[in-house]
């Protein structure tokens, strides 16, 4: 517990357990992008999971669409502080894209068009925890959020949900992406406010 | 849920809330004030770094919100400009409420990536919208402190005169080596050559470093404002790598 501010009442006070600490709510989708937006064609779009052994295993934008496509109701939590209740996405499950995949490492690297990445452990992208999402409130997702697609870990704070998704790197140790290696954290578990290294 | 968390490990001293005493508040236009702050162990910071501001009300009740500084110093105080957000929580209070003498809870400096540090020597291009100019007053100032002789040029978009945020050190800082570019979008200076209004491909290929001279651009203001001004710097053959951005609000 720290000073008190003098005159500050503040205004969100009922307790909302759907919260994580230190966030407040949000009606608007805020953008935090650190470069400019690229701009990417489904036609030119492609997913690619690269494995220990070198195999590529790779994914058309029609490959995607092909696959089971799942409707993601889920809460969003942004390291900036805001978060988003009761969010709809649709878009397919990475355990679905790792079906077939053989790997012996448990952490993955995210790769985006425009040169992003970000670090994600294997485990936090399968049993039912993350997707590849094309679609933000029923309509195609905008460029700003991260279209054609993005990553989606909702259970992680939302840098990790990287935008413009191109492919995941399977590596053996948990080595930082892109905000990892500028101050913020390793994991980023809202919950646990895991927002800085 | 959590299922590979790292060990805690020791915090480093950015993460550790330090008091801040406030030591001199100045409006700048009719909606922000920069405010002055010391922080006792603060210890300086890079410019283009935020910092979290915690606020508790008497209840145990706290918000914390990020803002950039727009000071690069290497001492222990900081300054802040914030503009106040109509349906803000804290801004309304930094604005409006926050006095000489009040303590604030401080944790910083945040942030390593929308920076610009002093030995870097190529030319750099800053883009503001409205209050978006508190990270890149914070490197002009670095710049002119550090007697760089990179070539600095700023293009600060703004509705009115009286928007403008840090007017007269503005005015001051501008050099041979520091050019500045007005935009007013909805009203002018008296006898201002062009009319009011929005910038433009044209205007923002009229009054910025070229892409051939491969300057490091930051921008930083509105969605809107970035998300422009960010798409024609690429079309305009800039590297989207060498275009560095910070955004608020929502699209």
């Amino acid at each position: 517990m720290g000073i008190i501010s003098r005159g500050f009442a503040g205004r969100s006070r009922e307790h909302n357990p759907q919260l994580p600490p230190g966030q407040y709510l949000t009606e608007d989708f805020p953008v935090l992008s650190a470069g400019p937006t690229p701009r990417i064609s489904t036609d030119e779009w492609e997913f690619t999971i690269t494995t220990e052994h070198g195999t590529v295993h790779r994914w058309s934008w029609a490959d995607l669409m092909a696959l089971p496509i799942e409707d993601v109701a889920t809460d969003i939590h942004c390291v900036t502080r805001w978060s988003k209740l009761g969010t709809s996405w649709r878009g397919v499950s990475l355990d679905t894209l790792f079906a077939g995949v053989d790997t012996g490492y448990g952490f993955t690297m995210a790769h985006s068009y425009g040169g992003y990445t970000t670090n994600v452990p294997l485990a936090d992208l399968l049993g039912g925890k993350a997707w590849i999402a094309f679609e933000f409130d029923g309509q195609p997702l905008d460029p700003e959020h991260g279209g054609p697609a993005r990553l989606l870990v909702p259970h992680l704070y939302f840098w990790k949900s990287a935008k413009w998704v191109r492919g995941i790197e399977m590596h053996k140790r948990d080595d930082g992406g892109f905000w990892e290696q500028n101050g913020y954290n390793i994991y980023g578990d809202p919950w646990l406010e895991q927002r800085y290294s | 849920m959590t299922t590979t968390a790292p060990p805690a490990l020791p915090l480093p001293a950015r993460s550790v809330w330090k008091v801040g005493t406030v030591a001199s508040v100045r409006t700048e236009t009719p909606t922000g004030r920069s405010i002055l702050i010391d922080v006792p162990g603060w210890g300086g910071n890079l410019a283009g770094q935020h910092l979290d501001l915690r606020l508790s009300a008497p209840d145990g009740y706290q918000a914390v919100r990020s803002y950039s500084i727009a000071s690069a110093a290497t001492g222990d105080r900081i300054e802040l400009a914030v503009d106040r957000l109509p349906d803000g929580e804290v801004s309304p209070y930094l604005v409006d409420d926050l006095m000489v003498g009040d303590e604030i809870e401080i944790r910083g400096p945040l942030g390593g990536w929308f920076v610009w540090r002093t030995e870097q020597t190529e030319p750099v291009q800053l883009i503001a919208g409205g209050s978006g100019i508190v990270p890149l007053v914070a490197m002009a100032r670095a710049h002119a402190a550090s007697g760089s002789t990179a070539r600095f040029r700023l293009l600060y978009s703004v509705r009115s005169p009286g928007d403008v945020f840090f007017a007269s050190e503005l005015a001051s800082l501008a050099s041979p080596n520091f050019e500045v570019t007005w935009v007013y979008t909805r009203e002018t200076p008296p006898d201002w050559p062009t009319p009011a209004g929005r910038l433009s491909p044209a205007v923002l290929e009229a009054s910025t470093i070229g892409a051939s001279e491969m300057p490091a651009v930051f921008v930083c203001g509105p969605t809107g404002f970035v998300e422009s001004v960010a798409d024609w710097l690429v079309a305009l053959g800039h590297p989207a790598s060498s275009v560095k951005t910070e955004r608020f609000g929502g699209k």
